[in-house]
């Protein structure tokens, strides 16, 4: 099968500062792989990297995305592309109604697949549909994109955009932070039932709790700006036991 | 102002034609003199201290003689024209009753030329209930912050629209009132009496518009007049050309729990100056909302002045600028709550958007309490957009130029949701989305 995403050698740094220091990592399609590691090990680094936010430099490796030089693109073409980055904190923007982002960059993925732009009634359905999978109110879809929303309202608004704009390389970036059971619950079930031979995903959590509902292939730790060690889900178990000191331990001694 | 800046425009003054009453003549003059003296604000003065106004000295406007641009004028109101209203039109100072609507009216509702009441004679004035009131009105003695603009203007206005709203009586549509300018080199000086009775309500939408190419100024004085639980919403557009002067004060009595509403968009004119004014009695509430897009070199200044006089009354004001190429903008609040106005509740709150290194705000919000119960708070902000913001729109899927034009207008668009109630929604929105074509 082919690889969807290679990064390899991947070194960054964030106002000067070497953050990543040669990630290598090779996802296949179909595929769910969890980064864990401490805090400052350089998950959120590395899920920014991969979306394009300015302020992250790359100063060696490679990433290469469905055959393309991921790191050549601006951020929307990312997207466009089918690469969805669910953001740590997502940010509240008054005045821009959450239906009308929707609306405009599922056309803008529709656009760039060569498909017409859809009708606003036939939309509506869709949307509807995924906002009751994310156990969302409708008039979250009429108040501003986040604004005033609980933190797990925000998490489940993250999983509905990437419900409806069906992206083929989801990246989580501590989704699970924060939340509570039933909301953990209710973005695990978002990603399982997004789950498919196609599309891979990318958990980046602090904590194993996330795991018992989405069962990963892959699990890497990530410390100090690379990947120590690398399993099955058996390992995520093994951080739950050990913590993460022994690997700041073997990180040290490499 | 010292002789050596004797200002040009006091040699163009004749007195009016015979048609008005001589007591007319006589304030005119005195407020010749009082101009005379003053001339035009100077940045001496520290409400005038960021918009010079001395160009329009240089360029010594003038007024139009002989009819007025008709069909000009017809084509620049029909972008602006909201359906469903009276209206009043002024061509470059002049009254176009052609292009005017006042079919309908209720009863107890007076909507004419200012001009054409003055041509009244005392008799005929009497029958109307207008003597006395005019000349009252017109002496404009009890201003505070008054200022050359406003002597210039009792000097020299040549109309202007006179509004009466008799107690209880509701106006259903609004009223609109355009001021047009057509004419390159020509000014326009408009005085508007607005009075709402008693249990009063209505709604008015003045809209200047102007000749892109044409260099004009407008020079527009608004006297309103709330009584005792009167209500009055005013909205300005202010779509002049862009080589426009403008001048618009509106200055405002409100009597107890009296309601006015003021919500300016400012989008046109090389040089604006925004002033309003509002002075509450007892339980009176005012809101203020104020939005002013500028580009290229325009310079536009937005000055509110609420003095609270007695207990129990409300201000909300909330302006924002959006600040684009090298354009400036200047916001001057003060809210005065004076000695005996105590349980005030006030807020102030200004935030500017800049666009571009070489735009400028300056922004200056004011509270002067003289009540020691009162609840009263402002705020000002100055920045660009959140790059985090526009970053969260790129990751889905939305280009930069795109993200950021949504931004910009959804900070615009917050002012307009708060332009309530709206007889030119549609038409604001329309405005709004022509400067950001891809926000829509």
């Amino acid at each position: 099968m082919n690889t969807l995403l290679r990064i390899e050698n991947l070194h960054a740094r964030v106002d000067g500062k070497p953050i990543l220091k040669g990630i290598d990592l090779a996802i296949r399609p179909g595929e769910v792989h969890a980064i864990m590691g401490p805090n400052g090990s350089g998950k959120s680094t590395l899920s920014n990297v991969l979306a394009g936010r300015s302020g992250y430099e790359v100063t060696e490796g490679t990433v290469t995305y469905r055959d393309q030089d991921l790191l050549e693109l601006p951020p929307e073409q990312r997207a466009r592309e089918g690469v969805f980055l669910a953001f740590q904190y997502p940010v509240e923007i008054p005045g821009v109604s959450n239906i009308y982002l929707l609306k405009a960059a599922y056309n803008a993925v529709r656009r760039h697949r060569g498909l017409n732009e859809v009708d606003a009634l036939d939309f509506l359905k869709l949307v509807k549909e995924k906002t009751k999978m994310v156990d969302l109110d409708e008039q979250f879809l009429y108040r501003g994109v986040n604004e005033g929303f609980s933190g797990g309202e925000k998490k489940r608004n993250e999983i509905l955009q990437m419900a409806i704009l069906e992206p083929t390389l989801c990246i989580l970036d501590e989704t699970d932070s924060g939340l509570d059971i039933d909301a953990l619950k209710v973005v695990a079930d978002g990603v399982n039932a997004l789950r498919s031979l196609d599309r891979a995903f990318i958990l980046v959590t602090h904590y194993q709790r996330l795991l018992d509902y989405i069962k990963p292939d892959h699990v890497h730790v990530l410390a100090h700006g690379r990947i120590v060690k690398s399993g099955d889900a058996g390992l995520a178990h093994e951080l739950e036991q050990k913590g993460y000191g022994w690997i700041e331990a073997v990180a040290a001694g490499t | 102002m010292n002789a050596l800046s004797h200002s040009l425009y006091v040699d163009s003054y004749r007195d009016s034609a015979t048609v008005e009453p001589g007591w007319m003549n006589r304030v005119r003059r005195q407020a010749l003199a009082r101009f005379e003296a003053s001339g035009f604000p100077s940045p001496r003065d520290e409400e005038w201290r960021y918009t010079h106004v001395a160009p329009i000295e240089r360029k010594l406007f003038a007024a139009a003689s002989g009819p007025a641009d008709v069909a000009t004028a017809a084509a620049l109101i029909a972008s602006c024209r909201i359906a469903d209203a009276w209206s009043l039109v002024f061509v470059d100072g002049l009254f176009a009753p052609e292009l005017s609507e006042r079919n309908g009216l209720p009863a107890g509702v007076t909507l004419d030329s200012l001009a054409s009441l003055l041509a009244l004679s005392g008799a005929e004035a009497e029958a109307e209930g207008l003597a006395g009131w005019l000349e009252s009105e017109l002496e404009l003695e009890t201003e505070s912050d008054r200022h050359g603009f406003l002597d210039f203007n009792t000097a020299f206005f040549t109309d202007g629209a006179v509004l009466r709203v008799d107690t209880d009586a509701m106006l259903e549509k609004p009223v609109q009132l355009f001021y047009v300018s057509t004419r390159n080199g020509g000014r326009a000086t408009l005085r508007n009496l607005i009075r709402i009775g008693r249990n009063a309500e209505a709604r008015i939408v003045e809209t200047h518009v102007g000749a892109t190419e044409a260099s004009t100024l407008a020079a527009v004085v608004n006297q309103i007049d709330i009584a005792e639980n009167g209500g009055l919403n005013h909205y300005k557009l202010q779509l002049d050309g862009g080589r426009a002067y403008h001048f618009g004060g509106s200055y405002t009595r409100v009597a107890r729990e009296g309601r006015f509403g003021h919500h300016t968009l400012s989008l046109g004119g090389l040089l604006v100056r925004n002033e309003v004014h509002a002075r509450l009695a007892h339980a009176a509430q005012t809101e203020m909302n104020g939005l002013f897009l500028s580009e290229n070199r325009q310079h536009v200044d937005n000055h509110v002045r609420v003095d609270h006089d007695e207990p129990h009354g409300s201000s909300r004001v909330t302006y924002r600028g959006i600040l684009k190429d090298r354009s400036r903008g200047v916001f001057q609040g003060r809210i005065v709550v004076h000695r005996d106005a105590q349980k005030t509740d006030a807020e102030m709150n200004n935030r500017n958007l800049l666009l571009s290194d070489d735009a400028e705000i300056d922004t200056k919000p004011q509270l002067e309490i003289h009540a020691d119960d009162v609840k009263c708070a402002h705020g000002v902000t100055i920045g660009q957009l959140d790059p985090d913001s526009v970053f969260y729109l790129e990751s889905r899927g939305i280009d930069a130029a795109t993200a950021r034009e949504m931004l910009t207008f959804a900070f615009a668009a917050e002012i307009v949701e708060r332009m309530r109630p709206d007889p030119f929604r549609e038409l604001l929105r329309g405005l709004l989305l022509a400067r950001f074509p891809n926000a829509k």
